[in-house]
């Protein structure tokens, strides 16, 4: 017997148990559908992406993902179990079946998608990884950035990216690792850490949220990864994952169709036969899915486009005021396109 | 004889076996083996075809391949291109070194507190119960979370640290002092040291024979100090001085050179050892309150004083009740180290953890550090155990 069966014998009685109860599940719309919540798994606490408000209601753009797909699945956007996750427990959350899909900032990545067996969703937001430092360092790239002592949580790309970066550049760094979201923030406002890094996005909220004032830090102009996020499903359920494709699909697309949940009743009398198409009027791509045919009317109706969904949690409804930049549609200049409703 | 008997023959034949109560007690121990090892075997087999099902990788293969993320301190060399195996082995000597130090650290603090609350003097008495009191009553993540606040926020930026005296320095990224350069003479310095010790060992010895068989003592303690001290200051001496400090400097963001206890260590090693210090205390004035009055009566008839009656005739028998609680101690220390992950210091669980979220074999991951920290706790308990044999009472 060598360690390795020990420590394998080991590691299987440790997880045995909670796997155990997954092994007959079924397709996880049936399981949805009979407890009537989708379990999703979002962030710890984000600003723009997941915060819950004063009376613990979740709110945010990877919230609105989560309701979108209640709202396509049972016609109403109160039929999530919102599940807060780590960067570190999401992946194990959904390969147990804890929660049916991931809303949390993922990177799609070759790694995850293939070992650590997950698909991924159409990429709902376009980030890259940067560096927020103090103004008073007088730091004005990331090159400048030799010896630097920098914040980082554990167990994500922006670890692995920061590594790469350094080694790339012939720099050297020390990390200071810390896993929850408050104290690394905290570490890193009392000047434990010179820099602080993470999605470019997340560093924005932190620098508005969180800074005693935000005019004191910035923002260094490098990207020195791309962050491309999406939710993620496991794998081995295709209905689920297509369902979970085309929702997200349908968001952008309504966007670009002009559908809005303002319009959306009056674009039901639409001559457009793929508005007509996508609202159900005329019928088949419910049933192909196999939702119900208002699937993407629900959607828009109650949660809104792609648009509004970035405008109401990140964009210029906010104090977040992100530009769409990367996250604009294909037609204005950005990456964002939905493949063909038909 | 009496067995020849037929009585006798029917005895020997013994009831039937199913009212045997050693074959019934076989049978039942069987059965319960057999249950438990078809429980584990399910398991173990749920568990690989869920494994398999959800296309998850499995297995040690991992460990070789290139770790690529960047660890704060390590006790060896380390770099992002260095394999899973060796960022694993960093870990591990960070929570041993931690462990360690905090061992020897709560031991010599819960002694001495232990001793103090025993003390006649009302002040030393009281101020010894208040920390114990206090610190014992706190749970360990608070404080630890508390230390290295105080680390963090008390302390200024590198850019205006306190110079406590020339290169030792103290900002909010850590401690930082200077520290000789290695000389061949250093060597030889270690080798002197040794020398001292094994000196002073044999010292004591000869003078324990000398005083049992004739009465007369010796000053051992001076000696064995100028012993351990004088004879490496003798060779650094011999040798010209060669001390060359390298100092720390500041350069660019941070300190260069020199060597540097960063906060979160040192938030760890505090609160770990303020923590544990207080159930050590508390156990070592069990164990002298455990020693009957009469003995320390019996030593102040003889004369000795109270130091040496508290060394020579009160701890020696007080640490019989002392060892066995002690080792559950030092296993909790080294367990509570894997606090170290709430404020960054990476320690074994930390790095595990990373690990396991970077390759997704969660269940590799965690399985290492469980078998990492069993043993641990099977080693400390083995060697205490081994120690409480040496100082338990030898009846004859």
């Amino acid at each position: 017997m060598t360690i390795n069966d020990i420590l394998g014998g080991l590691m299987i009685i440790a997880v045995g148990l909670g796997l155990g109860g997954t092994a007959q599940a079924g397709p996880t719309l049936d399981k949805v559908k009979q407890t009537g919540q989708i379990s999703c798994g979002v962030p710890t606490g984000q600003v723009g992406f997941a915060t819950p408000d004063s009376q613990g209601r979740w709110g945010g753009f990877d919230i609105d993902i989560c309701k979108a797909l209640s709202a396509a699945i049972f016609g109403a956007v109160d039929k999530v179990k919102y599940v807060p996750l780590t960067a570190q427990q999401r992946f194990t959350a959904l390969q147990s079946g804890e929660v049916d899909v991931l809303s949390n900032n993922t990177t799609d990545t070759l790694q995850r998608d293939t070992e650590l067996g997950l698909n991924f969703a159409p990429v709902v937001f376009y980030d890259g990884q940067g560096f927020l430092v103090s103004k008073k360092l007088g730091v004005k790239n990331a090159k400048e950035l030799n010896g630097a002592t920098i914040c980082v949580s554990p167990g994500t790309t922006t670890e692995l990216n920061l590594a790469d970066y350094f080694r790339a550049n012939k720099m050297d760094f020390k990390p200071v690792v810390i896993e929850k979201v408050d104290e690394l923030r905290a570490a890193f406002f009392s000047g434990r850490c010179d820099v602080l890094t993470g999605d470019a996005s997340a560093l924005n909220a932190t620098r508005l949220g969180q800074a005693p004032n935000p005019d004191d830090y910035v923002i260094l102009p490098e990207r020195i990864s791309k962050e491309p996020l999406a939710p993620v499903v496991r794998h081995g359920d295709d209905q689920w994952d297509d369902i979970v494709r085309w929702v997200v699909y349908a968001l952008i697309e309504a966007e670009e169709k002009g559908i809005t949940s303002r319009n959306v009743d009056e674009k039901l009398k639409s001559d457009d036969p793929n508005i007509k198409r996508m609202l159900g009027v005329t019928p088949g791509m419910g049933k192909a899915l196999g939702l119900d045919e208002k699937w993407a009317y629900n959607e828009i109706k109650l949660v809104g486009n792609y648009g509004e969904i970035f405008d109401r949690n990140l964009g210029k409804d906010t104090e977040l005021k992100f530009e769409r930049g990367l996250n604009d549609l294909w037609t204005r200049g950005g990456l964002m396109y939905a493949m063909p409703i038909r | 004889m009496a067995t020849d008997t037929a009585s006798g023959t029917s005895r020997l034949r013994g009831p039937a076996p199913w009212h045997d109560p050693r074959i019934r007690s076989v049978v039942w121990q069987i059965l319960f083996v057999g249950i438990v090892v078809a429980l584990v075997a399910f398991l173990v087999h749920n568990t690989l075809v869920n494994l398999r099902r959800q296309n998850i990788a499995s297995g040690f293969g991992f460990l070789d391949r290139e770790a690529a993320f960047g660890i704060g301190e390590s006790l060896i060399a380390y770099s992002p291109a260095d394999t899973y195996a060796r960022a694993f082995l960093v870990g591990l000597l960070n929570t041993l070194y931690v462990s360690a130090l905090g061992v020897v650290l709560a031991t010599v603090l819960g002694t001495v507190m232990g001793i103090a609350r025993l003390s006649s003097n009302w002040l030393i008495r009281k101020l010894a119960q208040v920390y114990v009191e206090t610190f014992r009553n706190i749970p360990l993540l608070l404080q630890l979370f508390f230390w290295w606040a105080m680390l963090r926020v008390s302390a200024p930026a590198p850019r205006q640290a306190w110079e406590l005296l020339p290169g030792v320095l103290v900002s909010n990224r850590g401690f930082v002092f200077p520290v000789p350069i290695a000389d061949p003479a250093h060597r030889w310095m270690l080798l002197a040291l040794v020398l001292g010790v094994l000196g002073a060992i044999a010292l004591k010895r000869w003078s324990k024979r000398r005083q049992a068989a004739t009465g007369a003592q010796f000053p051992t303690g001076w000696v064995s100090a100028g012993l351990v001290l004088g004879l490496p200051l003798l060779v650094f001496l011999a040798a010209g001085r060669p001390i060359d400090l390298d100092w720390p400097e500041l350069k660019g963001f941070n300190f260069v050179g020199g060597s540097a206890v960063s906060p979160e260590f040192a938030a760890l090693l505090i609160g770990l050892t303020v923590y544990t210090g207080t159930f050590i205390a508390e156990i070592v004035r069990a164990g002298i309150l455990a020693v009957s009055w009469g003995q320390s009566e019996a030593a102040m008839a003889l004369g000795l004083k109270p130091g040496r009656r508290m060394r020579l005739i009160v701890l020696p028998q007080a640490l019989r009740v002392i060892v066995p609680p002690m080792t559950s101690e030092y296993l909790g220390l080294t367990k509570n180290s894997s606090l170290a992950v709430a404020i960054g210091y990476p320690d074994l669980v930390s790095i595990a953890n990373t690990t396991l979220n970077q390759t997704g074999q969660a269940v590799e991951g965690i399985a290492m550090i469980m078998a990492v920290y069993l043993a641990i706790s099977l080693i400390i308990s083995f060697f205490m155990n081994l120690y409480n044999r040496a100082v338990a009472l030898v009846e004859r």
